[in-house]
């Protein structure tokens, strides 16, 4: 029960990219075709599940046991770019064609804040492990949610007559803030 | 004569990430942070001030070790000595100011992913001397400062309902929400749209 709250509250009520402002970037970025956006959800769900547990096992089978909490952030993003480096050769020799749509996007989930702020928020929140990486799966699974939705939109949105001034980010940002609105109409759905 | 230009080169060095290349309103860069912790003036000043600072020291690093690092290694450095002056700006942030630490939470820690910074490093600082990268790195840390005291000075004033205490009306909670963040940015963005279009 508590592992699903957990679910439920990462993927849907505090959704990690329309309300708690992490993973803009990509958001913004790869939104534009729906099958993109659906594969990089894939991905950052994947490295968000490795990090998840990668990140946990660091923080409390070294960075507690010696009492150094000041290379926290050091060490996670070591973690995290050399995880999206393993992910990219994975994906180059499983499917060379996901990997040529994807392009600069793949090493760039390095910098994608999802993935730290995963990382440092289950270590602030002290999850055990299990929980850890539920949390993980359900950024990711909330990641994916709110870009494959953004890029549904946006595909209708190529043929609607933007004024000119508003093409191109400023619109998107507009609809991000009204499905931030609509995403917390979930905020009913569990108490805390 | 022949310190006009290199004047002029550096003081547009400077001024370039005010406007023309505003990494907030015209990169598009380091989003989260603008969008999440702009909801009163003084977090977006802290934060920026923050950002600023680990922008400055690792622009002007990298520059200097730029010789040094293997290419294949390069982005990993990078994001090791940007590490590094982050926890510096928490643990002086959680040391001096613990109510702005708290307000802006995760977001101090996650000052090593913004895009502006590595963004920096690898476009400017690891191909210039030292000098030009840190003017490079001071001018974008004051347009980032700048368009997040913007951001949160506009919030902060619809969403608590006064304007210096003397127009006093209905508070717009969704300014203060993620909704309005993401609407105001999007406005302000048009707007700097439409001037440019003007000014053509």
């Amino acid at each position: 029960m508590d592992l699903l709250i957990i679910f439920i509250s990462a993927a849907v009520v505090n959704n990690f990219v329309l309300i708690y402002f992490l993973g803009i970037c990509p958001f913004l970025g790869v939104s534009n075709k729906l099958e993109k956006a659906f594969s990089m959800g894939l991905a950052a769900t994947f490295v968000m599940v490795l990090a998840a547990s990668v990140t946990w096992l660091i923080n409390h089978w070294i960075l507690i046991p010696f009492n150094l909490p000041f290379l926290q952030y050091v060490s996670f993003i070591i973690v995290i770019a050399s995880l999206v480096q393993f992910v990219e050769m994975f994906i180059r020799k499983i499917s060379p064609t996901l990997y040529r749509a994807l392009g600069i996007f793949l090493p760039l989930i390095t910098t994608n804040c999802a993935i730290l702020g995963l990382a440092l928020l289950s270590a602030l929140r002290e999850y055990n492990f299990i929980q850890s990486v539920i949390f993980g799966l359900a950024a990711g699974v909330g990641f994916t949610l709110a870009l494959c939705i953004m890029a549904g939109i946006r595909e209708e949105l190529d043929l609607a007559p933007v004024p000119e001034p508003f093409k191109g980010a400023p619109i998107t940002l507009i609809i991000a803030g009204l499905l931030a609105l609509a995403f917390m109409g979930f905020a009913g759905l569990i108490a805390g | 004569m022949a310190g006009n230009p290199v004047k002029r080169s550096l003081f547009y060095e400077f001024i370039k990430g005010l406007w023309d290349e505003s990494p907030v309103f015209r990169q598009l860069l380091g989003m989260c942070p603008t969008l999440a912790v702009t909801t009163t003036t003084v977090n977006g000043l802290s934060m920026g001030l923050a950002t600023s600072f680990v922008l400055v020291c690792s622009a002007t690093i990298v520059s200097l070790i730029r010789k040094l690092i293997p290419n294949q290694v390069r982005i990993a450095s990078y994001i090791v000595v940007i590490a590094t002056f982050v926890t510096m700006a928490d643990l002086f942030l959680k040391g001096n100011f613990p109510d702005i630490s708290k307000a802006l939470g995760p977001f101090v820690p996650l000052i090593v992913v913004n895009c502006i910074i590595l963004g920096r490093a690898e476009a400017y600082a690891s191909r210039h001397s030292p000098f030009p990268a840190f003017v490079d790195a001071l001018g974008m840390g004051v347009g980032f400062t700048l368009a997040l005291i913007v951001l949160g000075t506009i919030r902060e004033i619809f969403g608590s309902g006064t304007i210096f205490g003397v127009l006093n009306f209905e508070p717009w909670v969704i300014m203060i929400l993620p909704g309005g963040a993401f609407i105001t940015l999007g406005l302000l963005i048009a707007l700097m749209n439409a001037l440019k279009e003007r000014a053509k």
